[in-house]
């Protein structure tokens, strides 16, 4: 599908170079990609408002582009094929007409072929500027559960076709973004790439809650343990543990395992800590016998 | 400006950096001033590290491209840090909630 220069920039099509200039400053400051980072909408909306201002902003391409529309880049072959036909005799190409019907002012291309690139850099903006430039950052994302952002693991992603070796170090957060240098798109003239920016998304645990470096988990204390104490078996990240429980333990208290957290980022050795949460539970099915054993606690 | 000892071929010399890019040098000047950039000085000639050659050519796109003036491109600057430090205690934020959410 072809695009219309003057639509994109919201200009008439006998706009001066003054207004085209304008038009293109007053987009181009709302959608440039210095303005949007990691927007890939602003930047695919600022090729075009790039495109429509490289093409209307040069008199000569802005020629072509009115006669020929979409094909204004074939503008030299398509007339160059009318002279020959023309001295031939023949009577094939009847002005524009047969490339597109681009009416004077008319409001879409008909042309559905695209004849490809037309701007050779998408920050160029200042013409003749010749300046190298970044390429631009590519985007990803990597899942991982949350047993496996507590490890340093090294990881082969593949992006573009192209595979990438990098290591994660433990302790990414969810929604963390890593920069890899230069694995970005290719510059343009002769700039260098781009990064990659990788962001992680991590799972929730069934078992563990995260919060930075802490851990907290949830866990069922029996009533008699609660009541007379004693020892329990606790999951942690690297297995469980054995933690003991004071008498008369409350429901809803709260005991910290100090560095059995999560590790904390690029920290080797450093951890947060685990908080467990009891929930007393009261026994069920009880028989005649218990029954009668908690009456008379209750009347003592 | 800094005076380190550095490699000069890993420098990039200011005048070469005016020429292929068509600015004029006191742009270089105006953002130095301002501390959008830093310019490396090594035996009076003045040079740009890589690392600055990010920023740099950022802060000429968008001289160049929007005709944005040094002070615009200083609160832009400004403005972009703010954006990155609000994303990232979003960010903090969400995830704290996420502990007390179902979803986990």
């Amino acid at each position: 599908m072809a695009t219309d220069y003057y639509k994109v920039l919201g200009i008439d099509r006998k706009a001066t170079i003054e207004e085209i200039k304008k038009a293109y400053r007053k987009l181009a400051r709302k959608h440039h990609p210095d303005l949007n980072p990691n927007d890939k909408g602003a930047e695919q909306k600022f090729k075009e408002i790039n495109e429509a201002n490289e093409v209307l902003s040069d008199p000569e391409s802005r020629k072509k582009y009115d006669k020929y529309g979409d094909q204004w880049k074939h503008a030299d072959q398509i007339e160059q094929a009318q002279r020959e036909q023309a001295s031939a005799g023949g009577g094939g190409f009847g002005g524009g007409q047969s490339f597109g019907g681009f009416g004077g002012g008319g409001s879409h291309f008909e042309g559905d072929q695209d004849f490809g690139d037309i701007f050779g850099s998408m920050f160029g903006g200042a013409r003749g500027r010749q300046a190298r430039f970044k390429g631009t950052d590519l985007q990803a994302e990597l899942q991982l559960d949350l047993r496996d952002a507590a490890i340093t693991t090294p990881r082969t992603l593949t992006v573009n076709g192209k595979q990438i070796r990098l290591t994660i170090p433990a302790g990414v957060e969810n929604g963390q973004t890593i920069r890899i240098k230069g694995h970005g798109g290719p510059g343009m003239n002769g700039g260098p790439a781009g990064d990659l920016l990788i962001s992680f998304s991590i799972a929730a645990d069934p078992i563990f809650k995260r919060e930075g470096k802490d851990l907290y988990v949830n866990f069922d204390l029996d009533l008699y343990t609660a009541v007379l104490g004693g020892e329990i078996m606790v999951d942690t990240l690297d297995g469980k543990v054995k933690v003991p429980v004071k008498a008369e333990t409350q429901n809803g208290t709260v005991v910290r395992l100090k560095g059995k957290g999560f590790p904390v980022y690029k920290k080797d050795g450093s951890f947060g800590d685990l908080f467990v949460t009891y929930t007393v539970k009261v026994p069920t099915n009880l028989t005649a016998q218990q029954k009668e054993l908690f009456q008379q606690l209750a009347k003592s | 400006m800094k005076t380190p000892d550095m490699d000069n071929d890993t420098l990039i010399p200011v005048e070469l950096f005016c020429t292929t890019c068509h600015v004029e040098t006191t742009l270089i000047d105006s953002l130095e001033e301002s501390g959008l950039v830093q310019i490396t000085v090594v035996q009076s000639r003045r040079f740009i590290a890589p690392e600055q050659m990010g920023q740099l050519e950022k802060m000429v796109r968008m001289h160049e491209d929007l005709g944005i003036n040094v002070p615009g491109l200083e609160a832009i600057h400004h403005m972009l840090e703010r954006m990155e430090s609000l994303k990232d205690e979003m960010t903090q934020l969400r995830n704290r909630l996420r502990r007390f959410s179902d979803e986990g």
